[in-house]
């Protein structure tokens, strides 16, 4: 249980959280660059509007893991949302893609998630 | 150590899966309706789905030792055509006093339309009027923070839903305060790709307290994992976590919450 200085809520001490998670984080590390070098080496399918959106974001989801800023995922997430508030008129797809888009992206082309 | 798994869709899993639920500490499960992958071409497909949840299930789970519960609605991704979504809901109150009911869900919106919000808006009132628990739905991915706004404000807009009856589901770091700060219960969902590891949910108890919190696997027919909830507890016991504040969180929070339904009870398990 969070500890009552909530800064220090995590219950293991900075070397175990280290010394615990280093190794798997350290392979997702990998496995993000290994999947934006096969984005590079992979042959452009020619649509208009340059960078996939989902693989932009990642880029710029990535900043701010750097940055030194707390929070990370909160902000992650929150910088992939649709940052709108209404409700829009009509479903194109059921799918959600991962990341926010504009209006030309290829709407339902996400991967099919469960309910 | 015993655990409820309180939002599992137990029709799409073997029942290989029971038995090794049961074997885990599984001693009940809630089963909400939900989106079969493709969309029922009639209402009566919901008509038979309602019998196997109320019927057919329960009697499968008990043959492992595990209690099973549902709840009834029309899933959003079957909400966009709101004719179809009411002769679904006209079902319910046939179904509602079934000894395993516990109240309406998975209800909510999925791509966050004016549909989906209209038929979520609905049946909550049909949850009011029914005197039932509301278990919600909130969108995948970059839907999830618009849609969990869209639905705190539309349960908020009917004055006479009590927020410790609902429970807002598949809460995650971005969205978890916003439905803890309005009153209401939060479920974190354990769900590869999509939603929470199991250390990403241990960081959110370690953050936002286990207060009006509970964990789920969400298994169904997609990429998921009808273990996830002891992978939770083990993640949890890893950090150093005490033995009760682990079962606070995968079972006396889900029982105190199911618990406001008179026909939820764990006596014998």
């Amino acid at each position: 249980m969070p500890s009552k200085d909530k800064k220090y809520s995590c219950p293991m001490s900075r070397d175990q959280v280290v010394e615990a998670y280093f190794l798997e984080h350290r392979g997702k590390l990998l496995d993000v660059a290994a999947f934006l070098d096969r984005v590079d080496r992979s042959r452009p399918s020619g649509r208009a509007g340059g960078e996939d959106y989902r693989v932009a974001a990642l880029r710029e989801a990535l900043c701010l893991l750097a940055d030194g800023r707390p929070r990370r995922v909160e902000r992650v997430l929150k910088l992939l949302s649709d940052p709108t508030s209404r409700p829009i008129p009509k479903a194109l797809g059921k799918a959600a893609g991962g990341a926010y888009g504009n209006a030309s992206r290829p709407v339902g082309k996400g991967k099919k998630m469960g309910p | 150590m015993r655990y409820i798994d309180p939002h599992i869709h137990m029709v799409s899993r073997t029942t290989d899966d029971y038995r090794s639920m049961g074997q885990a500490g599984c001693v009940a499960v809630t089963e909400p309706a939900f989106w079969a992958g493709f969309d029922r071409s009639s209402a009566q497909g919901f008509y038979d789905y309602f019998r196997q949840l109320t019927e057919h299930e329960p009697r499968r789970a008990a043959a492992y030792g595990i209690r099973h519960y549902c709840w009834l609605s029309v899933n959003p991704k079957e909400s966009e055509d709101v004719t179809f979504a009411r002769e679904v809901m006209e079902l319910i109150p046939g179904f509602i006093s079934k000894p395993n009911v516990l109240g309406i869900g998975e209800i909510g919106l999925n791509k966050n339309t004016v549909n989906e919000l209209a038929i979520f808006e609905e049946q909550v009132a049909l949850a009011d009027r029914l005197g039932q628990l509301i278990l919600v739905h909130t969108p995948h991915l970059e839907d999830k923070l618009k849609g969990t706004r869209l639905i705190v404000d539309a349960i908020r807009r009917n004055a006479n839903v009590d927020p410790e009856r609902v429970l807002i589901d598949h809460v995650e770091e971005h969205t978890v305060k916003m439905v803890l700060d309005a009153g209401f219960w939060a479920g974190i969902t354990l769900y590869p790709d999509s939603k929470c590891t199991p250390q990403r949910a241990a960081d959110i108890v370690e953050t936002y307290g286990h207060e009006r919190l509970w964990a789920n696997s969400a298994g169904d027919w997609g990429h998921s994992d009808p273990l996830a909830v002891p992978k939770l507890r083990m993640e949890m016991a890893r950090r150093g976590h005490s033995l009760q504040v682990i079962e606070r969180l995968l079972y006396e929070n889900p029982a105190r919450f199911l618990g406001q339904c008179p026909k939820f009870h764990l006596d014998g398990v």
